[in-house]
């Protein structure tokens, strides 16, 4: 029997995976956005999880807003990353110290 | 085992696989196509919980169009990874402990007392034939949340102009029209009229 329990206990999973990979991976942006993209996902399966369990369909609305913000994001996201590279070469986070925070 | 729970774990075991790639490969473009693989698998678990149409919107508006702009990304920079990596090995206690800790509190919430188990939250009976996923969330779309969809018509727009104007780039070398000077020019800077006497017609 498949409860809502399971299908919380993938978002989580999923969620934490992409928390790790962002503390293993914080050199390369790329990757960042990456994991950035799968925790949306998880709370995506959350939102849709709960939605057919509560039999509503509010949940899966916000899933597609949050669909449309995530795809704004990554696409200005991705643009920002080219105009980076254009103009230092390099995607390390490391390296991109000029404002000195 | 019935064939539902199947499906959930075979897609499930395929998702968390994928995920744990994309943090772990060397190769970004690797890391992109495990991203597609988690995607779709995702797609597939959300068609178990009948939620049609957002799976097919998953796969055609995520894995159609926003993984392929990662690719495109990825493969147009040409990125040396060797750099990138260091601290991998470092922060890879760190980065388990932390995981481990969150998945242990996670699981305790969501398991204890069946807070969202059976009782709680009983399994829903299966859409009746007939039933439209699509057009259930489309009517609700296109009522109570009229204004929101407008907004987020807005926000794709501003993302586009923005993605645009980022990468938009004035080479000094190239010629280009500028149609506000076209406009702006005046006769006397494009026609010199020059006095002259007449002159008589050559014969031959």
């Amino acid at each position: 029997m498949l409860t809502l329990a399971h299908f919380l206990t993938l978002g989580a999973l999923l969620f934490c995976l992409s928390v790790t990979g962002i503390f293993l991976n914080r050199k390369n942006v790329i990757i960042l956005l990456m994991c950035i993209e799968l925790m949306l996902l998880s709370v995506n399966m959350n939102f849709v999880a709960f939605s057919r369990f509560l039999g509503n369909l509010d949940g899966q609305v916000f899933v597609f807003f949050i669909l449309t913000v995530a795809a704004a994001e990554a696409a200005i996201g991705l643009a920002i990353l080219v105009v980076l590279f254009r103009n230092r070469q390099t995607i390390n986070v490391a390296e991109l110290d000029d404002l000195k925070g | 085992m019935p064939i539902y729970e199947i499906v959930f774990y075979t897609f499930s075991f395929i998702m968390l696989g994928a995920a744990v790639a994309v943090i772990s490969v060397r190769n970004a473009v690797y890391a992109a196509l495990c991203l597609v693989l988690a995607f779709f698998s995702a797609s597939a678990i959300w068609m178990l919980l009948e939620v049609e149409f957002l799976a097919i919107i998953l796969v055609v508006v995520y894995v159609g169009a926003v993984m392929v702009l990662f690719l495109f990304v990825v493969m147009m920079l040409d990125i040396n990874v060797e750099p990138l990596k260091e601290g991998f090995i470092k922060y890879m206690p760190a980065g388990i402990v932390v995981a481990v800790l969150m998945v242990a509190e996670f699981l305790l919430v969501i398991w204890a007392k069946g807070r969202f188990g059976e009782a709680a939250f009983p399994i829903p009976a299966p859409n009746p034939d007939g039933y439209s996923n699509t057009a259930a969330v489309g009517e609700l779309l296109y009522s109570d949340y009229l204004l929101a969809f407008e907004v987020a018509g807005v926000i794709l727009l501003v993302a586009i102009i923005a993605a645009v104007a980022l990468t938009l780039r004035h080479r000094s070398g190239s010629h280009r029209q500028n149609p506000a000077m076209q406009v702006r020019v005046r006769k006397d800077e494009r026609v010199r009229l020059v006095k002259m006497k007449s002159e008589p017609r050559q014969e031959g």
